[in-house]
Order: structure tokens, then C-alpha cells, then sequence
């Protein structure tokens, strides 16, 4: 149960996180309260989610993650990545340092088109630039497989996710009020089982922090035997609950997606991740 | 008398008959406490002797002690939001998770522990 200290926080997180704060301000009170909530869990070690807070499943995560079975799908992503277009391009002339390393800035709001722009969709755009097909968003498969690639290549940087304008931070804030609604015919908010109850079992499943979510996606999830992206696992969440999902790369998964990595700005990318 | 007689033996297997209803409703309501698709209780609280049970939620204990009116812990689960608005636990009756008949049922199973 909730110690009453706790209680005193979490409301104090509520109200900070919804009258006039700012996303940095938010960003503050955040990683504070996980910082009184888990004082032995180092700021840094967010990056493993679940696992942060919860030594008793650590060790066996560890050992899987020495045989990591998402090592095929970085070599499937790497190949797909320097396979070129039919026009001759490669996916490389649509990135920053040719696509190496920069996983850590995505997502980022695109100013000049008023959008925040994932990963996934950046890839998808660099796609249809080339007059090719977009790769499905489902499944694993391609996507996921280049999206590991990248985040492979760009393990150990720093996230730091920017809020360039107006138009941007509503799109933050968007994100933020979805994550602490309630929805579903279960009634849950993300904050729900991420925020307020994070390391409390939900039968044998321990819920992880709502901060390092990001940093370690696409996961190879051995419940699916494959990978899965971000916006598959949001799903996941939200069928849990009862809710109807939204469709991948849609406003209100890019906001969650915005909101969620700006809270983990400054914890390393560690990216593809294991999970159950 | 013998009509008297007959009253009574009438009275024996009523008795009886409601007993084992009552039995029924015990194990049913056991049933749907613990099935992930209704109730899913378990995901939460430590009851009797179900296995994985989560601990968000405080263990059903002592519940004819601590719920003498049988109607409080009806809307505990029928609308768990109404004593407490940010409840983690759902509105299982308001949400149309279970029906009024199936926490009837619980609450049967509930008042063993
Ligand atoms: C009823 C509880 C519950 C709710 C509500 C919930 N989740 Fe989860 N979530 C879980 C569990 C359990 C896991 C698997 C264990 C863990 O946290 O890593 C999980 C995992 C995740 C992960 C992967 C973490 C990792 O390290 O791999 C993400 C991301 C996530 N949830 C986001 C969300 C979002 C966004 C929402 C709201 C749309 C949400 N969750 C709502 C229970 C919940
Ligand atoms: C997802 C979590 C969850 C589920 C599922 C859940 N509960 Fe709860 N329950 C809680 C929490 C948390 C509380 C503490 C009070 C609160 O926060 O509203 C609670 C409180 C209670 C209480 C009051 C206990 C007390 O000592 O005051 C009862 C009775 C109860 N739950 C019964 C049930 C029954 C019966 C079911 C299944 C039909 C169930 N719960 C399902 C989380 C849950």
C-alpha cells in the first residue's frame, strides 16, 4: 500500500504536472518523485525499465541479455539499411550522419511541417521520398529490424528531446493529458500502473517507471517471439485495459511517444531491449 | 399429525436445497474472483489461497469483520472510484466488467474469508 508521504507526492506531482508548469518544470518534479519513490534505483539505470526497480527478475534479464535474441534482427536492420532503393539512393542520404547514431533524437517536432516525427515515420518518409512502398508499422518484421539497427548504432548517446515553440508544447502537453486520463472500460491511466503503482505486481507482472520507457525500443518481447515497436506496445497496454487502440504513428501515439521521451531526457539510449 | 409431519420434512429439504445454492454461489463466486476474464481480483489482492496474486490492493481478509454491511462492499466493487475518484481498482458493475448477479456471487465467496 501507498504510505501517505507517497500519497503527499504523487498529488504534488499531479497538480505540478497540470497548472502552469512547464515541460521543463514537469521534467524536474518527474524525475524527482521517482527519485523519493525508488532512493536506491540510480537515475542512470531507468534505461532498463522493470528492472531498475525490481531485482528479483534481474539476474535471469541479464543472462538473457548476454545471448540477446534480438541479435539477428540488428543484422536483418543493418542489411535492409544499406540494401539501396531501386532509384540507387540508400536510406542513409535521408538522415543526419548518414543514419548512424542519432536514435537519440527522435522524436523531434519538425517546425516547418508542424509535426513531431518518430522514427518509424522518419524511415517511412525516407521510403516514399525514394518512390518506395512504406513498410508496415505491425508486427516486427522490416521496420522494427531497421529501427533496432538504429538504436543499436546509437547506444550510449543522450537523449535530449527539445520543445522548439508553442506548437510543439501543445503537442507535449496533448501527450501528457492522455497519459494521466483514464480510459478503457477498465479505467486506467498509463500514470495508473507507470506513475502511481510502478514495482507493485499486477498478478506476476511488476510495472515498470514511467521514466527510461524509450530508451531501450524496439523490444524483442519473448511473450511474442518478435520485436515490437513503441506504438505496438502502447497498444498492448491499451487492449489490457480495455481501450481501444489507436493506429500506429497516429497524433495521439506520436504525442504519448513525445511526452515519454522528453521525461527520460538524459538517460542513455540502450536500444533494442529484451522484455518478457 | 401427519400434516404436521409433512411441514417439516417440506422444511428439511428447503433448508437444504437453499444450503447447497448457497454452496454453488460460493464456488461460482470463487470462480469469477479469480478468472482474469471477470473479476480478475487476484491481479491485485492476496485472497485465500489463489496463486500470483498481486499486491497493489489490500488482502481480502477477515471481510464479515471488517464489512458488516454486506451492501458497503457491494459498491466497493460495483463502483470503486465512488470512495476514492484516482482508485487503481475498476468500476467492475458501473463498467459493465460483471454483472449485479456476479458480485452477488462474490460477495458470497468474499464473506468465507
Ligand atoms: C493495468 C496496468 C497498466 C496500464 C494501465 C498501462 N500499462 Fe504499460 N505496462 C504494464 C505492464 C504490466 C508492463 C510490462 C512490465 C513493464 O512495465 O515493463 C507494461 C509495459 C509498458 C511499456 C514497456 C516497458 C519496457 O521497459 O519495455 C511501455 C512503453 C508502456 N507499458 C506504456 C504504457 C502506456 C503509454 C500506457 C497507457 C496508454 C500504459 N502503459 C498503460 C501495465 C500497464
Ligand atoms: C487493478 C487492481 C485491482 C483489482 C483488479 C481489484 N482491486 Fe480491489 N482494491 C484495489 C485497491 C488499490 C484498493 C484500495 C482502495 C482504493 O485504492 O480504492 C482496493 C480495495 C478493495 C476493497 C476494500 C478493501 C479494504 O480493506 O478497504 C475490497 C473489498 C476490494 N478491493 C475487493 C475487490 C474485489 C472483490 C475485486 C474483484 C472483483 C477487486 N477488488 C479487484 C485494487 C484492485
Amino acid at each position: 500500500m501507498m504510505g501517505n508521504i507517497n500519497k503527499i507526492f504523487y498529488i504534488l506531482l499531479f497538480v505540478s504536472l497540470n497548472i502552469y508548469a512547464s515541460p521543463e518544470d514537469d521534467l524536474t518534479d518527474f524525475q524527482n518523485y521517482f527519485k523519493n519513490k525508488f532512493p536506491n534505483t540510480e537515475f542512470s539505470d531507468y534505461k532498463n525499465g522493470v528492472y531498475s526497480i525490481d531485482s528479483s527478475s534481474r539476474e535471469q534479464w541479464e543472462s538473457i541479455e548476454e545471448f540477446p535474441p534480438y541479435e539477428i534482427n540488428i543484422e536483418q536492420g543493418e542489411e535492409l539499411f544499406n540494401t539501396p532503393f531501386k532509384n540507387g539512393n540508400t536510406y542513409a542520404s535521408c538522415f543526419k550522419n548518414n543514419g548512424i547514431g542519432i536514435r537519440q533524437n527522435y522524436p523531434y517536432f519538425d517546425e516547418d511541417k508542424d509535426e513531431i516525427i518518430t522514427l518509424e515515420l522518419a524511415i517511412n518518409n525516407c521510403r516514399k521520398k525514394n518512390g518506395e512502398k512504406p513498410l508496415s508499422y505491425y508486427r516486427g518484421g522490416p521496420m522494427a529490424d531497421i529501427s533496432a539497427y538504429m538504436a543499436y548504432t546509437s547506444r550510449g548517446k543522450i537523449i535530449d528531446i527539445k520543445i522548439p515553440n508553442y506548437k510543439a508544447e501543445e503537442a507535449y502537453e496533448a501527450g501528457k493529458k492522455l497519459y494521466f486520463t483514464k480510459v478503457g472500460q477498465l479505467n486506467f491511466s498509463c500514470a495508473d500502473c507507470h506513475v502511481y503503482y510502478p514495482g507493485t505486481k499486477l498478478r506476476a507482472d511488476i510495472t515498470s517507471p514511467a521514466i527510461g520507457h524509450p530508451t531501450h525500443f524496439p523490444v524483442y518481447r519473448s511473450r511474442a517471439g518478435r520485436m515490437v515497436t513503441l506504438h505496438e506496445r502502447f497498444a498492448g497496454c491499451l487492449n489490457r485495459i480495455r481501450a481501444k487502440p489507436f493506429k500506429a504513428q497516429r497524433d495521439e501515439y506520436k504525442n504519448l511517444e513525445y511526452f515519454l521521451t522528453y521525461m527520460s531526457n538524459g538517460l542513455e539510449i540502450n536500444g533494442p531491449g529484451s522484455r518478457k | 399429525m401427519l400434516m404436521k409431519r409433512y411441514i417439516n420434512i417440506v422444511f428439511i429439504i428447503l433448508i437444504f436445497a437453499i444450503s447447497s445454492v448457497q454452496a454453488d454461489n460460493v464456488k461460482e463466486g470463487k470462480k469469477l474472483a479469480f478468472d482474469r476474464k471477470k473479476g480478475n481480483c487476484l491481479a491485485c489482492h492476496q485472497i485465500g489461497n489463489g496463486e500470483l496474486a498481486g499486491n497493489n490492493g489490500p488482502p481480502l481478509i477477515a471481510m464479515e469483520a471488517r464489512f458488516p454491511n454486506r451492501i458497503d462492499l457491494f459498491n466497493q466493487i460495483w463502483d470503486a472510484t465512488k470512495n476514492n475518484p484516482n482508485s487503481f481498482m475498476p468500476p467492475f458493475g458501473k463498467h459493465g466488467v460483471i454483472t449485479k448477479d456476479e458480485i452477488n456471487k462474490i460477495l458470497e465467496y468474499l464473506y468465507t474469508l
